[in-house]
């Protein structure tokens, strides 16, 4: 199954391409609209890219309003991203769409690195939410946590159904010339294949510590990168940056992870889920 | 692959994609880096697609190195292009924002063309349209326009201080803008930029925005 990842994709702008996926990730959408960070939002690096969006969006009342209705005419099953600055937002947009049988999923996401993070912890957010909806809540993490399986325990004890898994990271790109930040808030999240270790690891260890089901996403640009996500734990992938240069991408992942598969005798992406552990499990034993 | 004074001319096979609106672009391959670069149409010669580079970053310096004969993933048109409906239009362009123009006045037939570049070397690409009047740095494309705009409907592309100071002249003028820009398709949001307090997704609203 594959996912985009949040803010990668503008399913009403480009909706054969999310046709082409499992089910849409909304862009993360907070209580009220926001403009947005201020230009330039975006800077290539030499195996990634940094953006500064800052969670542009146009707040959950026109989402559900106008956007809602629209995106499920793609026929594709809608997660929606919800951002904030404090639990009583998570929980404000969770209780907006608890309601709405549009809404497959919430993706709550805790780790924006382009706006100030909420004071509470990732756990008394989903707390938070948990009181407010009964549709399945995903919790997407940042790979920056000192230890992301300990985030993850937590999550999953205050009522989390799921993981996603990763988030950016925060980075700096300087201008050639001038040496000063390229971006516009200086720093920016970073994404792309260079993103791929550090997400395959936060996948393993959070799979580990928890079994839940994961969204594994983080430089995946290949059937074999899927294939690698699926062996370290996740249920399902999301393709982020990869979108960008190749709009086609969902269905050339998905060739090629069959491929893949078949090439171990597995039948389908579920057979790979967390195959990377059992030699360990048998050490351990 | 051609040089055009300071800038390279990079020709690809049409294949099935259309050429589009004069002023739409296209997301160009840059082999060997993550992302695409946004190119607008300079040419259409039948069966090709024509772009004007300059190689100023490891993205169109990667471009203007490519051999003939090798693939590139090119997608697209993209974006909104200029307007036709105008009738008595002038294309104003500032250095490497002359790209558009060679499509643009063949659609238009022919219309008049104000150029400006810094050097006489960057300059030599105004032999792409050869009826533009041509200006050289320290003289800006904006002097000669002072005189013309009151009887114009200008279409311009370039630099950002170039558009401001044109928009100034000209408050009805067409005008392409460019930002940094990873998809191209309205994904990223990675394009926008402030015009008058709002921000606009300029691979959808744009590339061309009216100046009032």
């Amino acid at each position: 199954m594959i996912l985009n990842a949040s803010g990668c994709l503008d399913a009403l702008a480009a909706p054969e391409v999310a046709r082409s996926l499992d089910a849409f990730v909304t862009k993360t959408v907070t209580p009220q609209p926001r403009q947005g960070n201020r230009p330039v939002r975006i800077a290539e690096t030499e195996h990634g890219m940094l953006n500064s969006i800052g969670l542009e969006n146009p707040g959950i009342e026109a989402l559900v309003a106008e956007k809602l209705p629209r995106l499920v005419e793609l026929g594709v099953p809608i997660w929606v991203s919800v951002g904030g600055f404090a639990a009583t937002d998570f929980a404000e947009l969770c209780a907006a769409l608890d309601e709405r049988d549009e809404v497959t999923a919430i993706e709550l996401n805790l780790s924006c690195p382009n706006v100030d993070e909420a004071p509470e912890s990732a756990a008394e957010i989903v707390v938070a939410a948990r009181a407010e909806t009964r549709k399945p809540l995903y919790a997407k993490l940042s790979p920056a946590a000192a230890d992301v399986a300990e985030v993850a325990r937590a999550v999953q004890a205050a009522g989390a159904d799921g993981l996603s898994l990763v988030n950016t990271m925060r980075g700096l790109v300087l201008d050639t010339h001038s040496l000063e930040p390229t971006l516009g808030t200086e720093t920016g999240g970073y994404s792309g294949p260079a993103l791929k270790p550090i997400a395959l690891a936060a996948v393993f260890r959070c799979y580990r510590a928890t079994g839940m089901p994961i969204v594994g996403m983080g430089g995946i640009t290949t059937g074999r990168d899927a294939l690698e996500f699926l062996a370290a734990g996740a249920s399902v992938v999301a393709l982020g940056t990869v979108l960008f240069a190749d709009p086609e991408a969902p269905a050339r992942v998905q060739a090629e992870l069959m491929t893949e598969l078949s090439a171990r005798g597995l039948d389908q992406p579920e057979d790979a889920c967390g195959i990377s552990h059992r030699a360990a499990a048998t050490t351990v034993a | 692959m051609e040089g055009v004074g300071a800038y390279t001319l990079l020709r690809v096979e049409r294949g099935g994609l259309e050429p589009g609106v004069p002023g739409q672009f296209f997301m160009v391959e840059a082999p060997g880096r993550l992302l695409p670069r946004p190119m607008s149409l300079c040419l259409a010669p039948a069966g090709e697609l024509g772009f004007l580079l300059e190689g100023v970053g490891p993205g169109t310096r990667a471009l203007c190195e490519v051999e003939p004969g090798e693939r590139l993933y090119v997608f697209g048109p993209l974006g909104n292009g200029f307007r036709l409906d105008v009738e008595r239009p002038l294309l104003v362009g500032g250095g490497i924002g002359i790209a558009p123009f060679p499509y643009v006045a063949q659609a238009l037939g022919d219309p008049p063309v104000l150029l400006g570049f810094r050097s006489e070397r960057h300059a030599e690409a105004a032999v792409l349209l050869p009826n533009a009047a041509v200006v050289v740095e320290p003289t800006y494309v904006t002097e000669p326009l002072a005189e013309l705009v009151e009887d114009h409907d200008v279409l311009a592309c370039g630099p950002e201080p170039m558009l401001e100071a044109v928009r100034a002249l000209a408050p009805t003028a067409q005008l392409a803008w460019e930002a940094p820009m990873a998809c191209g398709y309205g994904a990223c949001y990675g394009c926008s930029v402030e015009i008058d307090g709002v921000l606009k997704r300029l691979c959808i609203d744009g590339p061309i925005l009216e100046a009032a």
